[in-house]
């Protein structure tokens, strides 16, 4: 029994390092699985808390192509929410589960979305900068190890990009237009750009995850790396419009053939995270909101279900 | 002299265009506010799904509007008051719970099912073309509301109960689809609108016969509100509005 039990390891190892996917049927260790599913429910619950704050915009959109281009982003979200729920499902646990652990505070989501959407600008700004560093990251996870999360992350990135472009334009238009439309632009571009270079976690050293899933090739690159990525991608996006970024220590460097930027207010990112930012009780309240105001829907379909296979 | 008519008759085909838009602009816009607040994710999903296909619609057709008489898609949408629109008073009705709005839907799918299979035949071919686009996407939606209808009605005490005062408090504003004024009248007679009273008798069978299948009685009601059509509207339509074109009025002119 022994002996085996080494085998299936020693196979596992193997298939990490050849860089081989791990599939649902594949042994592996109690912890990669735990760690898969806390990330991936992570993941999942994250796509569908963030249709709330673009939702907040979508009975108010200031034209008919906004409004129809921003609801297919939301449900191109709430669909990236269900492929990785089916992802996370392979993985032995139930969506009830899931979202259980989600109501009860035991599962995260993306701090992002702990800040309010106030303006139209906002709908740009999430757009452009929280799917633009959101990309960044799922970019990397299309080469994670285990292979349904790397299947749907190949097929989220395709729907990020647009997305990412699509909040951009938002972006453009508001820089083309009056004052006030780029004074709306430049206020979400300052309440966005920390919240959204947050969003790529603690610096490598302090990440509590990382070490292990790098091994695991769970995760692909680090934290700080990937945060990187983004602000290089990101400030002339921003020049090109006009836009300036809040960071008085962001400059070239041509040595490091990168962008140096200033330190995150990591106070506030553990303030956020722990519960306490703007919008976490809102955005919870929501989700259990809905979900107890649908049980009736969910019953009455498990009835009619039932009613239908009688001799099941 | 000619000239006039075919004024007027342009004049007639935009509103009639502006009108079918209003119904489907102020669903889908009711239907928008189901995002993230459905039952199952699926169930958003979908509900999304239809909410697009209503808003494509009324794109459609105030592009033929503007088309005919200039202006823009969003002028109609965002700068017209509540007296303005004509839209049905039944699509314009808030959201209500789960049940009300499968119930609307399917009541309005039921209609649309035979009117625009009946609008592709019409002699203007911009509207029959709209109309081929939508016989596929009502077909969708008609095949969803129904089954939704049979699992409220036959699923739970509680499922039923809710389906049920929805078809309480719906049933009241049905008569409405099949009113005919003189500005489609004058459409009907050319053969580019269709007659609604026409279509009751079958409209009526299939309601009826889905309602009773799935244990719901029919009112009996006397009571049938309209007005739609005349710029009448409930009170509800003015905060749908004052919502939906915020933007526009408080940044008049501007591109987005």
């Amino acid at each position: 029994m022994q002996n085996t039990h080494t085998d299936f390891e020693t196979q596992f190892e193997r298939k990490i390092d050849a860089e081989e996917k791990i599939e649902p049927k594949d042994w592996m260790p109690e912890a990669y699985r735990k760690n898969l599913v806390r990330q991936i429910s992570q993941h999942a619950h994250s796509e569908v808390i963030g249709m709330q704050p673009e939702g907040n915009w979508l009975t108010r959109a200031p034209s008919l192509k906004r409004k129809c281009i921003l609801l297919a982003k939301i449900q191109d979200e709430g669909g990236h929410g269900l492929y990785l729920y089916s992802a996370a499902e392979t993985l032995g646990v139930t969506r009830e589960e899931l979202v259980e652990a989600l109501h009860e505070g035991r599962a995260k989501y993306a701090s992002i979305f702990n800040y309010p959407a106030v303006t139209w600008a906002d709908i740009g700004a999430i757009g452009w900068l929280v799917d633009g560093a959101a990309i960044v990251n799922q970019i990397s996870l299309q080469r994670t190890s285990y292979g349904p999360y790397a299947r749907a992350m190949v097929r989220i990135c395709k729907e990020e990009s647009f997305h990412q472009r699509q909040g951009y334009e938002i972006m453009v238009k508001l820089a083309e237009g009056n004052a006030a439309q780029k004074a709306m632009a430049q206020d979400a571009m300052e309440r966005w750009w920390w919240p959204s270079l947050m969003m790529f976690g603690p610096h490598d050293a302090e990440s509590a995850h990382s070490a292990q899933s790098m091994l695991w090739k769970i995760k692909r690159q680090s934290n700080d790396n990937l945060r990187q990525k983004f602000v290089d991608q990101t400030v002339p996006q921003a020049e090109a419009i006009g836009l300036t970024i809040p960071d008085k220590d962001l400059k070239w460097n041509e040595a490091r053939g990168h962008y140096d930027f200033g330190d995150i207010d990591w106070d506030e990112f553990n303030r956020v995270v722990s519960g306490n930012g703007p919008c976490n009780r809102q955005r919870l309240q929501h989700h259990v909101k809905a979900h107890e105001d649908g049980a009736w829907v969910r019953d009455a379909m498990s009835a009619y279900a039932a009613r239908q296979q009688p001799n099941a | 002299m000619s000239e006039q008519i075919d004024t007027n008759n342009a004049d007639t085909l935009a509103r009639f265009a502006i009108r079918l838009g209003d119904d489907a602009l102020i669903l889908g816009q009711r239907l928008c506010e189901w995002s993230s607040n459905a039952p199952t994710l699926e169930e958003d999903l979908a509900l999304s799904n239809v909410a697009l296909d209503f808003l494509g619609r009324a794109r459609m057709l105030y592009g033929y509007a503007t088309q005919i008489r200039g202006g823009s898609e969003d002028e109609l949408a965002f700068t017209r008051d509540e007296r303005q629109y004509e839209n049905l008073l039944l699509v314009e009705l808030p959201r209500g719970d789960f049940a009300y709005t499968m119930l609307r839907q399917y009541l309005l799918d039921a209609f649309e099912d035979l009117y625009f299979a009946a609008l592709t035949q019409s002699t203007d071919p911009t509207l029959a073309a709209v109309a081929a686009k939508t016989v596929k996407e009502v077909d969708y939606h008609l095949r969803r509301s129904t089954d939704w209808i049979r699992r409220l009605g036959l699923g739970t005490e509680e499922s039923h109960q809710r389906l049920q005062n929805a078809t309480d408090e719906l049933w009241g504003y049905v008569d409405e689809l099949f009113e005919t004024d003189t500005l489609e009248q004058g459409l009907i007679k050319q053969n580019i609108a269709v007659d609604r009273a026409d279509l009751q008798t079958a409209w009526c069978k299939r309601v009826t016969e889905l309602l009773s299948a799935s244990n719901i009685s029919v009112p009996e009601t006397p009571w049938q509100v309209s007005g739609g059509r005349r710029g009448l509207h409930t009170e509800h339509l003015g905060h749908l509005l004052s919502e939906m074109q915020y933007m526009q009025r408080a940044h008049p002119g501007q591109q987005w």
